[in-house]
């Protein structure tokens, strides 16, 4: 292909309109900057306003009556593309939930963070609803060992989930209707 | 031997030397700040020695303005590794940035950066061929670049330093018959006669349109000279990475930076002294040589504020226009400025000629 020169004119050959234009505009930036605003977000003191839904860290979550959700059923370790959920199950001989009602509670439950990728998968796969990508974007921490995220710290970060569904609630009216405890309290 | 003579001159050149690595310190501030409001930004705001911001109002004020990066520019390039690539002519490779430094540092030797303080006169060595002197000076930064380019013995630093010859031998004929004019009419080449007939005469900008073109001439010059957009031929990042110093890092790299900007100074300042009356100030009989301390650290301050007006100028120009083509370059040297300043001087001659 054949670009065509433009013929330029005397006067732009002189380079004045180019310089004066270049002028109007740096100066147009530069008196907005000074007087009004820069763009730049400051960040660490200024942060973004993150959209509902944003997906950030995967955090586990209790239910209104401060339950454990989780059941640890594994789903989530196993649809974790990067590998970085770890789950310890209590086992056939384990130690029991700690409350009534609940099949089953991890043992431990650690997230790796340097290895999630903050894809959603664990949410989505969740038959429980007890794992949920939060607003956190930004972690740090000074070694590898404080990165990986245990169950109590989960918890912790993840706070309250208040959805309509209270499986245990649920449970405990089935039970009663049934007068029969299905899972003991330890 | 003249003690006081020795005593005095040492002085003065150490006073010289310190405030103009500071000025390089505070212009490449100055640079930063200036361009990221040109570009929207705030440029930095977080250095801060320890305790200093915790000064109320003026703490945290200077540190938004960005007063101490400088401080941490310096150390920072104290302490990076100081790597010497395997391929290099080791000798050369560690000569040239000393090279490139030491000639923007003599040329202030001869500009008188202030009338009189006490009775000594504010210029390092008042020359009597003071524009010989520093064009020859000036003309010698080219080698450092080519130099660099040389040692470094790979291609794009070796493109740097090509073009980085040609383009400066070249301008630097322009600027030097730019100012021809100037002298002529002065009848003198001592830096200080010029202040002199620029107190008694009024300043050579507006003095006539020949000196007008003098001007503008030298200024487009110095540009290119100095290696600055939209003449940065020799390190255009986007064509050659980084120019001439792409292989140098850590101390040597900031000498060349100290270099470029101690160049900036320099041109800044002989265009301050050829064509905006040096020192002086025509009102308030600010022309005459300063008779008091205040008056004289008054006129001092003066060149400073022209000073850096005309680095402000360089670095806002950075951002007006973009890049010349290599052989608009050239071709603007060789077939506008070289042959317009010829004109010039003829016409000047006749000028002069004709009033006499
Ligand atoms: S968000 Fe994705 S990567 Fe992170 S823990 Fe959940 S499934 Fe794994
Ligand atoms: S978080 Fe959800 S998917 Fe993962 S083990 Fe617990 S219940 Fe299963």
């Amino acid at each position: 292909m054949l670009v065509k020169r433009a013929k330029l004119s005397w006067l732009e050959r002189l380079y004045f309109p180019a310089l004066l234009g270049g002028l109007k505009i740096t100066w147009r930036h530069f008196a907005r900057t000074l007087f009004k605003k820069a763009v730049t977000m400051e960040y660490p003191e200024q942060r973004h306003q993150l959209p509902a839904g944003y997906r950030g860290a995967p955090y586990l979550v209790k239910d209104p009556d401060g339950n454990t959700k989780c059941v640890s059923c594994q789903l989530c370790e196993f649809v974790c593309p990067p590998k970085a959920i770890k789950i310890i199950p209590p086992g056939p001989d384990g130690q029991p939930p700690d409350r009534a009602n609940a099949e089953k509670m991890p043992r431990e439950f650690e997230i790796n963070m340097l290895r999630c990728i903050f894809c959603g998968f664990c949410q989505e796969v969740c038959p429980e609803e007890a794992i949920f990508l939060k607003e956190d974007y930004s972690l740090v921490g000074l070694t590898r060992g404080e990165m990986i995220y245990n169950k109590e710290k989960l918890l912790q970060l993840g706070g309250t989930h208040h959805g309509p569904i209270k499986k245990w609630e649920q449970k405990l009216r089935e039970a009663r209707a049934q007068e029969a405890f299905p899972v003991k309290q330890g | 031997m003249d003690w006081d003579f020795i005593i005095i001159s040492s002085v003065k050149i150490v006073c010289a030397v310190v405030a103009l690595l500071t000025m390089v310190a505070y212009s490449v501030l100055v640079e930063r700040k200036v361009s990221a409001f040109i570009q929207d930004r705030v440029g930095p705001n977080r250095t801060a020695p320890p305790l200093v911001a915790a000064i109320p109002v003026i703490g945290p004020f200077l540190v938004r303005l960005g007063i101490f990066q400088p401080l941490a520019d310096g150390l920072k390039f104290i302490l990076k590794e100081d790597f010497t690539p395997s391929h290099v002519r080791k000798i050369y490779f560690w000569l040239a940035p000393a090279v490139a430094m030491v000639p923007a540092f003599l040329t202030i030797a001869v500009i008188p950066f202030g009338s009189t303080l006490g009775k000594q006169n504010m210029v390092i060595a008042d020359l009597n061929v003071g524009i010989l002197y520093s064009f020859g000076i000036v003309s010698l930064a080219v080698y450092g670049i080519v130099l660099a380019g040389w040692a470094s013995n790979s291609k794009y630093p070796f493109y740097g330093g090509i073009r980085s010859s040609a383009q400066m031998i070249s301008y630097e004929i322009a600027m030097g018959m730019s100012v021809v004019p100037v002298f002529m009419m002065v009848g003198h080449l001592n830096l200080s006669e010029v202040i002199q007939a620029q107190a008694d005469g009024g300043w050579f900008v507006w003095r006539s349109p020949m000196t007008f073109l003098s001007f503008v001439i030298f200024l487009i010059a110095a540009f290119a000279e100095t290696n600055r957009l939209p003449f940065d031929m020799p390190e255009c990042e986007t064509e050659l990475v980084g120019g001439y110093h792409t292989e140098y890092s850590s101390m040597k790299f900031a000498l060349f930076f100290l270099g470029e900007y101690a160049a900036m100074i320099a041109v800044s300042s002989l265009m301050v002294v050829l064509f905006f009356g040096g020192w002086t100030l025509p009102f308030f009989g600010l022309n005459q040589p300063a008779e008091s301390l205040g008056m004289g650290l008054l006129h001092i301050a003066i060149f400073l504020g022209k000073m850096l007006f005309f680095m402000v100028v360089f670095i806002w120009v950075r951002w007006m226009i973009p890049r010349f083509r290599y052989d608009q370059l050239m071709d603007m040297g060789w077939k506008r400025f070289v042959p317009l300043a010829l004109a010039n001087i003829v016409l000047t001659a006749v000028w002069m000629w004709w009033m006499a």
